[in-house]
């Protein structure tokens, strides 16, 4: 169970062009909107031809421009869960759910399978109903009724919970990972919402500009991202540019500051990346800690979030976005200056990835 | 008593000739157009920019062009002793000029772009997702087409038919170009309603003028209580709008 490609389309100033491979496993791809990921989901279902590369599922060759195969996505057994569901507005939930199903089979045998998937997924009551006088939630169980009986090898999700409401999307959650779980093939999962594809997926790829910026294990992605953009799509939200000093230290040059850093630092590093939870707040000097300016306190519903300036400046990259617990920034909450301490484990070495250094701004 | 009746049913189909004329005429450019317009804005939909820009003017021209000059073109192509007519006279021995049929041309010409713009502007309505999504789940293009797109913009479909029809009954400067006026031959409403004003039986024209007046409420009428029998029986739920992302 695996799927390989490797593609490249010219859109006229957006250019696709991606190598991923992803085995029996959730595959997320994370980007913001416009990055390429939905386009790359369409490239694999064959309702977009790319200029050149190839696609391989299961060992079968869905496309390759060298030997110029390009199989119609009728034949590709792929099951695309589009954004908007996409639901045929004239049928009905059995008509949508049928007309998934591939091969030739009795009118009976259609209706028993077709009976047997709505079962599963709630959707008996709802037979007879138009697409139009369903939920959000409804529709999407529906898609997916529809897609399972159509039995693809693999399964794209685009953005599925995108058109849900917040309570609605967390029920469709546990239903999706549900059938993700019984599933056994590769799904490959689009998302910009970092905490869905934390939750579903094993393996992010983070998508930029039309490029797969890096791509690793969730825990990993997560805990330690490898590049710029990783860390702002996992969260992280003060960046220094750095001058290495060596193994251990870096100097920060948007804060101002020289740092020591637990994790090892290679000669590639470029920026270093501070996530809002992970300052401390100290009395004294010592090592990492950082005298800074108060810009502003915002008073947040479960913590406070605090803007500070650093040594190295009050704009930009030089202002730091902290976040801390209520009774730990009491002490400081008339102070217009405190002192930083910067976990040397908590500061993340990052490498340019997918974009150039002067895109830091 | 039926050596009566027959002059007079004879008289009867004399006098309401124009009427029966024109609605044939109308009836078959319109069957003829719906298939045509349907068609080529099918295909053109899909086709490069380029190409579509330039078949999109040539399609769409009889639609600006004054009636005459588009009846001029029929001539030069149609006429006796043009070359397409000529080979249809000699090889079929076919009339094309100066008969009843001789106006299906000329509506179906003007009436085209009508239902093509219509059907054109139908099928880029419709989310392409709904296509993309059939393909990936096996349909074949033609189920696709039939039972997908179609039904999805039936009400454009609809409304380019309902206006070939009323443009193709109202046709008359390239009709009387092309079928001329023989009355009980080749007259219809507009061309009669012309020549009684012109040798001045108003009233007459008149007649005709209401009749005309009468099928044209009924077709508007019909369109209306077709487009109110809509997909849902009952309530129609507005989906929520969703932004669909670019890429």
């Amino acid at each position: 169970m695996s799927l390989e490609l490797k593609i490249r389309k010219d859109f006229g100033g957006f250019v696709l062009d991606l190598e991923l491979s992803a085995g029996q496993e959730t595959l997320a791809l994370l980007g913001g909107s416009g990055c390429g990921k939905s386009m790359t989901l369409r490239c694999i279902a064959g309702v977009v031809t790319p200029d050149e590369g190839y696609i391989i599922l299961n060992g079968r060759t869905l496309f390759d421009s060298k030997k110029r195969i390009n199989l119609p996505p009728q034949k590709r057994l792929v099951g695309l869960l589009f954004q908007n569901y996409a639901l045929f507005p004239n049928m009905t939930v059995e008509q949508n759910i049928t007309a998934g199903i591939r091969g030739k089979f009795s009118r009976d045998e259609k209706r028993r399978q077709c009976r047997e998937i709505m079962e599963k997924f709630y959707l008996t009551p709802l037979a007879a109903h138009r697409p139009a006088q369903l939920s959000g939630g409804q529709q999407q169980r529906v898609a997916l009724a529809r897609i399972l009986i159509s039995q693809p090898e693999i399964l794209l999700l685009d953005e599925p919970f995108s058109a849900l409401d917040s309570y609605l999307r967390w029920e469709l959650e546990q239903e999706l990972m549900r059938v993700l779980q019984d599933f056994p093939g590769t799904s490959i999962l689009v998302s910009h919402n970092r905490d869905e594809v934390y939750r579903i997926s094993d393996r992010v790829a983070v998508i930029l500009d039309g490029r797969v910026d890096c791509c690793a294990p969730k825990q990993e992605l997560f805990s330690t991202p490898p590049t710029y953009q990783s860390a702002l799509l996992t969260g992280c939200k003060n960046f220094s540019r750095v001058r290495r000093l060596d193994e251990r230290h870096v100097e920060a040059l948007d804060w101002g500051a020289t740092l020591t850093c637990s994790l090892p630092l290679d000669e590639t590093v470029c920026y270093i990346g501070l996530r809002p939870h992970f300052a401390h707040l100290t009395d004294g000097p010592g090592e990492n800690v950082v005298p800074c300016r108060v810009l502003q306190v915002i008073d947040n519903l479960t913590d406070i979030i605090v803007i500070l300036a650093t040594p190295g400046g009050d704009s930009g990259h030089s202002q730091l976005y902290l976040r801390f617990k209520r009774a730990d920034w009491q002490p400081y909450a008339d102070a217009q200056t405190v002192s930083l301490r910067l976990d040397p484990s908590s500061l993340l070495p990052l490498h340019a990835g997918a974009i150039p250094l002067e895109g830091a701004e | 008593m039926f050596d009566s009746l027959l002059p007079a049913v004879s008289q009867l189909i004399t006098d309401w000739y124009p009427l029966f004329n024109s609605l044939r005429i109308a009836a078959i450019s319109t069957v003829t157009v719906f298939f045509l317009g349907i068609l080529a804005a099918y295909y053109i939909a899909r086709l490069p920019r380029l190409l579509k820009g330039v078949l999109d003017v040539v399609l769409t021209l009889p639609m600006v062009l004054p009636p005459t000059v588009v009846g001029f073109f029929l001539l030069m192509l149609l006429g006796n002793r043009r070359p397409l007519g000529a080979w249809l006279l000699e090889t079929f021995g076919i009339q094309v000029v100066m008969t009843w049929y001789s106006a299906i041309f000329a509506s179906a010409v003007v009436a085209f772009p009508l239902m093509y713009r219509t059907a054109r502007g139908a099928f880029e309505s419709v989310d392409p997702t709904l296509r993309y999504s059939g393909q990936t789940l096996g349909l074949s293009n033609t189920y696709i087409f039939w039972r997908i797109t179609m039904p999805a913009c039936r009400q454009g479909i609809l409304a380019g038919t309902v206006l070939a029809f009323a443009r193709g009954l109202g046709e008359f400067g390239a009709t009387s170009m092309i079928a001329g006026y023989i009355p009980g031959r080749t007259n219809t409403i507009s061309t009669t309603v012309y020549n009684l004003w012109q040798t001045g039986q108003d009233e007459l024209a008149m007649k005709w003028v209401l009749v005309n007046l009468a099928i044209s409420a009924v077709v508007l009428l019909a369109v209306n209580m077709l487009e109110r029998r809509d997909f849902l029986p009952t309530t129609r739920v507005k989906r929520p709008k969703r932004s669909e992302e670019v890429a």
